[in-house]
């Protein structure tokens, strides 16, 4: 796909020899890489359609390597790309041409398990679900619960601020870490928030977890643990009405429940995942909705009567409730396997991550539905109902030169149509280097270059992860969707393209 | 009063480079560093903006009483779930957003910060600016709505934000069990292991309240696997959360020490009542600072007499940096609340 990331710097480019001599001093043995054959798994994040290898890919595995690595490239001027697990879905861990590619992925020990406090203190590299397991002989675990659990680590959900398909009852990323350390771009050791709550001073945790590693590299993360619900039950309902199943949606909340999740699937996404985990899903539903309740028995028993009676009143054709662990874990099966399920009957797939008001979903829906038909490409979507965050699958052939261009229209459309209505276009996804023209059309020049101020704060030689998530405003005049205010252009001295 | 004459007010004041003391209804005026500079009432910038009980978001302009704001929320079934004090009818909802102050429920619903989603923002250069948005999840662009909770006023004239709500309990009950401070903290962090739906607790005097919120089935659940006594304490969680309990009168310093919940009681020689499952703990007394220091805590001078310097714990020097460099970002002036929050900012 197209993509501008900053100028290479020629100079560094030359100096590759020495720099990389430099690096295995710090470095030794296998932890620097720079023969393009083994860089090649590096060239590109879970957003494969980008790709570009690293001048250098560095595998510290101490802090101290961390930080001398960090020092060196600073004082030399050289750029640092952050990756943990590579399964951003934004490009967030694109390398640069003339970049030093920093790798976690040996930072993956548990360093604390403390039940006592209940938090779990981990090195970036560690998966998310990891944690989860480690705790789970004592009752308890981690609640963000991405997609892409298996796989993701820590670090990269700081990075992202990634949320799951329990956000509504159990928060983000950011309202479950406690604390962070790790290094600025200078490889000066920081601290962010503590285990004691409110630390001192401006809330630097909040600015830094989803800062897509361009503020600090992370190399140790403290999350809190919360005790395993004893009980948790799923109601699947069917509707006939993609539009009734969002108003379904509005219903629960306005009878003053908060589900565990509540996740909504349209009939492309049941049919195409139905073949492939078997989940159980009604295939005649125009769209599906999962609603999650978790407590004490008695407490989920009661829940779950009054979501079916909202769900039945909303219209819903069929209902059925989980009846052990079991079948509710295969109900959710089919949700979690949403995105390899695209991959299947798609030879690619782009996954949007728009998030709306949740009244607005049928109006987004049905433009969707206007798009699939304008761009002659198919679009399954599977919905955070409950937070409004979309997850539409546009289906392309990357192979297509025409289909990949089509497939970036389209996206760019439904994401500008989100902020239209009132959203965002990445709810838990990043920036990257995948929506940056989109930022433009979220954002104003003032408020770009004030998160460009809060870069310079922490990374005042803009080295740490350059060109990603927050885009310069020449290239919003270039972009040309610069959001205009009172009919007057922002910056009318920049040249327009 | 409209944004605009706002913004006029601060880039006016910048350009004099004259320090504006931002101030809402004044309730928190006792709060922090001693507030300096010509005063700038946010009080005229008034009013719910948008409030759907469905989105579970309210937007609201600065200058809304706290109190008007949450008697519409409870209209509607629902509440601002960090419980944020107000010490005083003439609290507003700019100054809870600028003070950062969760009450009672902090522990098992989260802080403030955790429930802002977006904010509109006058920066020191009088710049109108807006981050976040009035949706649950949001993840472009640095999370600024979130830095600016607790920021007193120092990056920028919250001038409206926009909250996640939630539903109000459906049932709510009291306990009431007679212990040890030591025993009391062991009980508290025993229970926050444990799936139980405890939304406050409170200890004072060999008294351990613990208040119970949520379905009626599992409250009772509950309520019988903790015992005690069930008491009638809808007004002791609102003299806490209000410091009108009788622990928060009389002329000593008051101290917030916060500290990891399970660090056993701090030794201090005054009178103290712990919150937060043992998280928070006041302090009457002097050596506050040391006691937090050595508990891998930190420790605010609250309340005091006379002039107010050092209000908040210090920081390392590299954080501090950045504060700094974060503060010229926003208001490069140095105008807005200079020194409320640390003498360098």
């Amino acid at each position: 796909m197209t993509i501008m990331m900053p100028a290479s710097d020629q100079a560094v480019l030359a100096r590759r020899e020495t720099i990389v001599a430099a690096l295995r001093a710090i470095v030794p043995g296998e932890g620097v890489i720079d023969n393009a054959a083994e860089m090649v798994p590096y060239e590109s994040d879970g957003l494969m359609a980008y790709r570009q290898p690293p001048m250098v890919v560095v595998l510290p595995d101490s802090t101290k390597q961390v930080s001398q690595v960090l020092k060196y490239c600073f004082e030399q001027g050289i750029k640092v790309v952050p990756r943990g697990a590579g399964t951003s879905l934004s490009g967030g861990a694109l390398p640069l041409a003339d970049g030093v590619l920093l790798g976690l992925g040996k930072f993956k020990h548990i360093r604390e398990i403390d039940f006592d406090n209940r938090v779990v203190v981990a090195e970036p590299g560690v998966t998310n679900l990891a944690i989860s397991q480690a705790v789970a002989h004592a009752g308890y675990y981690y609640a963000p619960d991405p997609s892409s659990q298996i796989a993701c680590s820590i670090g990269g959900n700081v990075a992202e601020n990634s949320g799951g398909v329990h956000c509504l009852k159990y928060g983000l990323t950011v309202h479950n870490v406690l604390r962070l350390r790790g290094f600025t771009a200078s490889g000066e050791a920081v601290e962010l928030g503590s285990q004691a709550p409110d630390a001192p001073g401006y809330d630097l945790l909040a600015l830094a977890i989803g800062s897509e590693g361009m503020l600090v590299v992370v190399t140790e993360v403290t999350v809190k643990l919360l005790p395993k619900p004893q009980c948790a039950k799923v109601v699947m309902a069917s509707f006939d009405d993609v539009e009734k199943a969002g108003q379904a949606v509005a219903d629960v909340i306005a009878a003053g429940i908060i589900p565990a999740g509540l996740e909504m699937m349209d009939r492309p996404a049941t049919h195409a995942v139905e073949q492939f985990v078997g989940a159980g899903y009604d295939l005649d539903a125009a769209a599906i909705l999962l609603c999650e309740s978790d407590g004490t028995p008695e407490e989920v028993e009661d829940e779950i009567g009054r979501m079916r009676a909202v769900l039945a009143r909303a219209g819903a054709t069929r209902m059925s409730v989980s009846r052990d662990e079991a079948e509710r874990l295969r109900f959710w099966s089919g949700r979690k396997a949403a995105f390899p399920a695209a991959g299947r009957i798609s030879p690619d797939y782009y996954c949007m991550d728009g998030t709306i008001p949740r009244k607005r979903l049928g109006e987004v829906l049905k433009f969707i539905g206007a798009m699939e038909k304008k761009y002659g490409l198919r679009c399954p979507n599977v919905f955070h109902a409950g937070d409004g965050n979309l997850h539409p699958l546009i289906l392309f052939d990357a192979n297509d030169a025409d289909q990949l261009h089509r497939t970036e229209l389209f996206a760019a459309e439904v994401l500008e149509k989100c902020v239209e209505v009132g959203g965002t276009i990445t709810g838990e996804h990043g920036v990257g280097v995948e929506k940056i023209n989109q930022m433009c059309v979220q954002f104003r020049p003032d408020e770009l270059e004030l998160f460009l101020a809060v870069k310079r704060a922490f990374d005042p030689a803009m080295l740490l992860n350059p060109g990603k998530a927050v885009p310069t405003l020449a290239r919003c005049a270039e972009y040309g969707r610069m959001r205009v205010r009172g009919g007057r252009l922002p910056h009318p001295e920049l040249p327009r393209f | 009063m409209n944004l605009e004459a706002l913004q006029e007010r601060i880039r006016e004041a910048a350009a004099r480079k004259a320090p504006l003391r931002l101030r809402g209804g004044g309730s928190k005026d006792f709060y922090g560093n001693e507030p300096r500079g010509e005063l700038l009432d946010t009080r005229g910038y008034a009013g719910i903006v948008s409030y759907e009980p469905t989105e579970l978001v309210v937007t609201a302009r600065c200058g809304t009483l706290l109190a008007e704001l949450e008697r519409i929320l409870g209209q509607n079934g629902q509440c601002l779930p960090f419980e944020p004090p107000h010490f005083g009818p003439e609290a507003t909802l700019g100054g809870c957003v600028a003070t950062g102050l969760s009450g009672p429920r902090r522990a098992s619903a989260g802080a403030l910060r955790d429930f802002v989603l977006g904010v509109k923002l006058v920066d020191g250069r009088g710049r109108e600016l807006a981050f976040g948005g009035q949706v649950m999840k949001n993840v472009a662009g640095y999370d600024v709505a979130r830095l600016v909770a607790g920021s007193l006023g120092t990056l920028g004239l919250i001038a409206e934000v926009s909250l996640k709500v939630l539903p109000s309990p459906a049932c709510e009950l009291s306990l009431e069990l007679e212990v040890s401070e030591a025993a009391a903290l062991e009980r508290m962090n025993l229970w926050a292991g444990q799936p139980l739906p405890i939304s406050a607790t409170a200890w004072h005097a060999s008294r351990l309240c613990v208040r119970l919120s949520g379905a009626e089935p599992a409250v009772r659940a509950a309520a019988a696997k903790i015992g005690g006594t069930r008491v009638e304490a809808g007004q002791f969680w609102e003299g806490v959360r209000e410091h009108r309990h009788a622990f928060f009168d009389g002329p000593q310093p008051l101290w917030r020490v916060a500290v990891p919940s399970v660090c056993p009681p701090l030794g201090a020689s005054g009178d103290s009542l712990i919150e937060w499952g043992g998280a928070l703990r006041w302090l009457r007394g002097a050596e506050a600072r040391a006691l937090a220091a050595k508990a891998d805590g930190h420790a605010t001078l609250f309340r005091s007499q006379g002039k107010r310097e050092s209000v908040f714990a210090a920081l390392d020097p590299l954080v501090m940096t950045l504060h700094r460099r974060l503060k010229a970002a926003f208001d490069p002036a140095g105008i807005l609340n200079p020194g409320r929050l640390y003498a360098e900012l």
